[in-house]
């Protein structure tokens, strides 16, 4: 089954695109997907510990199941800081 | 205008208060307070100076991150009424990139809503912040988005009624 990956800000640049289809197997995670991208664009394995997961515009857990035609949305670090 | 929104327009703060002021009369009581907060771009950061900023938004997330601190914001002041707009594009400095209006019918609640809005969007809010400086460029990454995370909310709680 297909999904489409959206990256965002750093992950975004560092994979080159913002946008990425990704084909999994039957009953894969949201954790699956993004071995899957990762092993494509190694630039992102570092952020591994450190992204937050969306499944068709709603937060995810790494652990969720995805499904054909999901949009799934890796998502690093937000703005904001200890003092903003 | 919705009182939650992501745009790329300039933000317009006295309108957004004029309206929440307004939807408190449509509402019922009226409200005594109106607390107004702008994020605007700074000029220098960590002693850099800045010549402009650009937010990314994840538009639909970062909307229901708002509906969400809006909901919180219900839950514990249940009277209060919160309007939250936040630009994305290319900012200049002094600019403003987020504001927010808390109408309450005093002066405390206000106060702690508008604070406790702007630590959540900090938290929550998949908003990020890219620094264009003289000599080079920075994303600004702070917190993992987690609105799930109780510790993250009730430090929010913690500043905002410090």
């Amino acid at each position: 089954m297909r999904v489409t990956v959206l990256l965002f800000a750093r992950l975004r640049e560092l994979a080159g695109a913002g946008e990425i289809a990704c084909d999994v197997a039957p009953g894969a995670t949201v954790g699956d997907v993004w071995r899957d991208v990762a092993a494509r664009h190694p630039a992102l394995t570092p952020f591994a510990g450190a992204v937050s997961c969306a499944v068709n515009e709603d937060f995810a857990r790494a652990g969720a199941a995805v499904h054909d035609g999901d949009r799934v949305a890796f998502l690093p670090p937000v703005s904001g800081g200890a003092t903003g | 205008m919705a009182r939650l929104a992501i745009t790329r327009a300039p933000l317009a703060l006295d309108a957004l208060a004029g309206e929440l002021e307004a939807a408190t009369r449509d509402r019922g009581e009226g409200c005594g307070a109106l607390c107004t907060f702008l994020g605007v771009v700074r000029a220098t950061h960590q002693g850099r100076r800045v010549r402009y900023l650009e937010y990314e938004a994840f538009d639909a997330l970062a909307l229901k991150a708002f509906e969400r601190i809006d909901a919180e914001v219900r839950g514990a002041w249940p009277a209060a009424l919160l309007a939250l707009h936040h630009r994305v594009g290319r900012l200049e400095i002094g600019e403003a990139s987020v504001a927010i209006v808390a109408a309450a019918a005093h002066r405390a609640d206000a106060f702690q809503v508008s604070r406790y809005a702007i630590e959540r969007v900090k938290q929550i809010a998949p908003i990020w912040k890219h620094e264009f400086f003289d000599d080079g460029d920075a994303w600004v990454e702070g917190a993992v988005a987690d609105p799930d995370d109780a510790a993250a909310r009730a430090e929010a709680r913690a500043r905002a009624c410090a």
